[in-house]
């Protein structure tokens, strides 16, 4: 069998060059692949683009890769809570294609799946409508929207073995089941990495046909953007 | 008096029916869940996944695995379920979601919605509320009449760039509750101390009476 696991992000992230596409999983700062990320840094390849629902916060997440000046281009649905990306942003310094949550995650769905474009309703008379095609379907309006393909995708998991396949926890599943099928070379870490046929057929979410490369993470951080706690307790009926 | 943040909250989730499958968008919206009352089943989606959101965590229970599309710890209510981006968008989009809460800063009176970005001030991004307007069921806007300078925000044609066209349902503003028809703005509530004609005038777009307007009455509740 081919092997699929590696040490660490840094090996495998082997093959990354300057001017790539990315497609990277996460909500937030919700099931990022954190360690990829620090190794994308490390790297130093320039000239990104990275397809991302969101841009990390100002020292965590894509942040860090905004900092370094890294990313040439964002296409991403919400930006919000960086002031890197803003200043690169307004500056001028940083491309941005803003794509609404939906279509974002149906694009990068339909690029791992084969699908080159797909109609919408998402969007039509706005901003985002311009310069793409409208059809009509049964008297309703429609988009065409385009599916995303990257060279290199970059998912983290909760579990996974070493064939590839991956089970996410919660909601930092996200966008990472898309992403996953989305890269010429999907790489996936995972807190904990199993042997083959540990893993219950049945409860995995991403079967390993579309991971090629996967390694345990290490020094997971998960950082919380809002902690929001309850005082009492309540009692279920 | 107009409505304060909690009693137009309050007001909206009377719009809530047993059964429904609601997505609450940030701000006021968020507020609706707290007076959702016990004895409807009601379950809540969260776009980045999650359909059945809980309570906030006591302390020990706060899971940076489980968060709402507002970046908050929150919990499972019974009965959840998680899911994909993409299989969410599809309930979404799907037109498989009951109904959705947003904020906005304009509507007017074709139904259009502005509510994600001011040229020339930083724009932050959509979120999903391009896909909940074009595909929720019903699209309630719970937002302030008129702007701080005394503007109304209910225009007669959206100055800001569009979330949507032709989706909002209905307006639950501190003035009033105002549907949408193919006639523009019908104001079908008033706020307690004032009178339609008082709405009526505080709004640009082109708004009509109903004949059986009546002021907003509001239960004697605390959240639940």
């Amino acid at each position: 069998m081919r092997n699929k696991v590696y040490p660490n992000a840094q090996a495998a992230l082997e093959g990354i060059k300057d001017n790539m596409t990315l497609v990277v999983g996460g909500f937030g700062l919700c099931g990022i692949p954190e360690n990829c990320i620090q190794a994308l840094k490390d790297s130093g390849a320039k000239g990104l683009t990275c397809v991302s629902n969101n841009a990390g916060v100002d020292d965590f997440g894509l942040g860090i890769l905004l900092h370094t000046r890294q990313i040439k281009k964002m296409i991403s649905s919400y930006v919000g809570e960086n002031p890197t990306f803003e200043k690169q942003f307004m500056n001028q310094e940083l491309e941005v294609e803003l794509c609404p949550q939906g279509t974002l995650a149906e694009r990068i769905r339909a690029g791992g799946a084969g699908i080159p474009g797909f109609y919408t309703p998402t969007g039509v008379g706005t901003k985002v409508a311009e310069g793409k095609e409208v059809k009509v379907f049964e008297g309703r309006e429609y988009l065409l929207e385009r599916g995303i393909k990257g060279d290199f995708a970059f998912v983290k998991a909760w579990k996974g073995d070493k064939f590839g396949n991956l089970i996410f926890r919660k909601t930092a599943r996200n966008f990472n089941p898309m992403a996953a099928t989305a890269g010429k070379i999907t790489v996936a870490e995972v807190e904990e990495l199993v042997e083959i046929g540990e893993l219950p057929p049945d409860q995995i979410h991403t079967p390993g046909i579309f991971v090629q490369r996967i390694f345990k993470g290490q020094n997971y951080q998960k950082r919380i953007e809002q902690k929001t706690v309850r005082k009492v307790s309540i009692l279920c009926p | 008096m107009p409505l304060n943040r909690e009693q137009l909250a309050q007001r909206i989730s009377e719009e809530i029916e047993d059964g429904f499958v609601v997505n609450l968008g940030i701000g006021i919206p968020t507020l609706v869940a707290n007076y959702i009352p016990n004895n409807k089943f009601v379950m809540l989606q969260s776009e980045n996944g999650l359909l059945g959101i809980g309570p906030f965590p006591m302390e020990s229970e706060v899971d940076a695995d489980l968060i709402n599309a507002g970046k908050q710890t929150v919990t499972e209510a019974l009965g959840a379920s998680y899911f994909s981006s993409a299989d969410s968008f599809g309930m979404i989009r799907g037109g498989h979601v009951d109904l959705t809460v947003l904020g906005a800063m304009e509507v007017d009176q074709n139904g259009d919605i502005a509510n994600w970005m001011v040229p020339g001030k930083m724009v932050k991004g959509m979120g999903g509320a391009m896909d909940l307007v074009a595909g929720a069921r019903r699209v309630i806007v719970a937002m302030q009449h008129a702007d701080k300078e005394g503007n109304s925000k209910l225009r007669q044609v959206c100055t800001l760039p569009l979330t949507g066209k032709k989706c909002v349902n209905r307006i639950v503003s501190d003035f009033g509750v105002i549907d949408l028809t193919s006639e523009g703005f019908l104001l079908k509530e008033y706020a307690p101390d004032m009178t339609p004609e008082q709405v009526l005038k505080a709004t640009e777009g082109f708004m009509r009476i109903d004949p059986n307007c009546k002021p907003i009455q509001l239960k004697d509740q605390s959240p639940s």
